[in-house]
């Protein structure tokens, strides 16, 4: 059985069975829960259907947030993609407009995969679909991939958190960068350590980050920082493909990434009390949303 | 699970589930929903409410009716109330929910969202408890006496053989008062064992509560 307490022993049973990571965490999966290995395999393919379906219905026109704040960001950004002249190349704006829509669809009370959470849904979707679609990976490769960002991401949640309330947003989008990252290196073929490095270098860049939603909503920015983490994920993943080295082992980020968490005040952690939710705008959008507050 | 917060929405739609789960195939009539801390203060824009009153129903955190779920309630003639008010040192994301059922049964749920749509199930009328819901769970009331406990999983074990326990947890209130049992356990177990059980001694009352 895997303890998933460390990146470290994921890295080392992948290389002592000469297997990839997310192969070692299916066979362990179906240990743990006494079904076949198919089955396991089945319903994580059922996860994926889920993420390509929320990337679609989110970008149907008319979509709005339930509080009308936010809609239609991955639609436009996908019309501004496809006219072919975007500054990261068509495949990034891609698939920063797909994470931009699967947020949308989670905005409105669609159906998503909490990758690890509700609020950083789009980034997994956002790398893998693209992945999927215009880079030739098989489907079988993609869902097996999503195993080893769980298995990443189970590390992160045991030893630190995925949720922003305890970590700031750092926990999640940063933890869903980083589960990202891994499950890209895996896709293009790369060693278990590489995985482990794409994870700390996007740990790394998101580390410190607030969990400061306005009116308290998974709206704004959480919808842009799933774009954000995206371009994160892709960049820490190339880094670690290039061979360019973690020098902080993953784990040691981990740790990293909950102390400050720790440290950080708690305004800052999904209590709507800092950062943007604290601005002008960001009140009296809170105002036209819920109505005047009694401390506003 | 359907958005957009795995905490406020999907963990909330579970609380509300695990009232379903006890009322077990009862339709409910009236339901009052006291929402604490973060969840009262939040719950419009993330849909806490109608995630709650979707998982009273019997839908799951994946189910896309939880939008619709006041619109459903309304044709159910199901009469709800959310009521925002704090409750003193519960976790910020916690909800009471006070239900009535067309037999007449009535049941208190208290409960916290505590991330990533887990929740934990803080007490159940009136009596501590803590479980996930992930598990089927077992909960049995009875008299604090030696003996009670070997009794519960003796019959377990030897009339129901492949009952296998994930987790127990033992709380009561004072030496020789009332305890609480609570029982995880791997499989589902047959109704006919709570029948058993109640007719067991110093047993005062058990309950099944499937995996939400």
């Amino acid at each position: 059985m895997i303890s998933y307490e460390s990146i470290e022993e994921l890295v080392r049973l992948a290389n002592e069975s000469g297997r990839r990571i997310s192969e070692i965490c299916l066979e362990d999966q179906a240990k743990e829960t006494g079904l076949p290995a198919e089955e396991v395999f089945a319903r994580m393919e059922k996860s994926f259907d889920v993420m390509l379906a929320s990337a679609a219905w989110g970008q149907e026109p008319g979509r709005r947030s339930t509080s009308g704040l936010t809609g239609g960001e991955g639609s436009a950004m996908m019309r501004y993609a496809d006219k072919g002249n975007s500054l990261m190349g068509t495949f990034m704006s891609r698939a920063v407009a797909t994470a931009l829509a699967v947020s949308d669809c989670n905005a409105a009370m669609g159906r998503i995969v909490a990758t690890p959470t509700a609020g950083s849904c789009g980034i997994l979707p956002g790398c893998l679909i693209p992945m999927y679609r215009e880079r030739g990976c098989s489907r079988r490769d993609v869902v097996l991939s999503v195993f080893t960002a769980g298995a990443f991401g189970m590390v992160i949640a045991n030893k630190a958190s995925i949720a922003g309330a305890q970590g700031g947003c750092q926990a999640e989008c940063g933890s869903a960068a980083g589960m990202t990252a891994a499950a890209l290196v895996e896709l293009q073929g790369g060693t278990p350590q590489m995985c482990a490095d794409a994870l700390g270098i996007a740990i790394v860049n998101q580390m410190g980050l607030v969990c400061d939603p306005v009116a308290g909503l998974v709206e704004i920015p959480c919808i842009k920082r799933n774009a954000a983490g995206v371009v994160t994920a892709f960049s820490a993943a190339d880094m670690a493909l290039a061979g360019i080295e973690l020098k902080i082992p993953a784990d040691e980020c981990i740790g990293a990434m909950k102390e400050v968490g720790d440290q950080m005040a708690a305004a800052l952690k999904e209590t709507a009390a800092g950062g943007l939710a604290a601005t002008k705008t960001g009140k009296l959008l809170r105002q036209q949303v819920f109505g005047k507050n009694k401390d506003d | 699970m359907i958005g957009p917060s795995s905490s406020h929405t999907a963990g909330a739609c579970r609380l509300g589930r695990v009232v379903n789960k006890i009322i077990d195939g009862g339709s409910v009539r009236k339901v009052k929903i006291q929402l604490s801390g973060s969840f009262a203060r939040t719950y419009r824009g993330h849909g806490t409410d109608r995630a709650i009153l979707a998982g009273i129903m019997g839908y799951h955190s994946w189910d896309s009716e939880i939008r619709d779920a006041m619109e459903i309630a309304d044709q159910r003639g199901i009469r709800y109330c959310f009521i925002p008010e704090d409750i003193p040192g519960a976790h910020p994301n916690t909800a009471r929910i006070t239900y009535t059922c067309e037999d007449g049964k009535k049941g208190v749920v208290e409960g916290a969202s505590i991330g990533g749509g887990n929740i934990r199930v803080d007490r159940i009328d009136g009596m501590d408890v803590s479980f996930t819901g992930e598990s089927n769970t077992l909960l049995v009331l009875h008299k604090d006496t030696p003996g009670v406990i070997a009794n519960v999983t003796n019959l377990m074990y030897w009339r129901y053989g492949d009952l296998n326990i994930g987790n127990f947890h033992l709380s009561r209130k004072e030496r020789g008062g009332t305890a609480l049992m609570t029982i995880e356990i791997d499989q589902l177990p047959p109704e006919q064992l709570i029948e058993d059980l109640k007719k067991m001694d110093n047993i005062d009352n058990a309950l099944l509560i499937r995996a939400v």
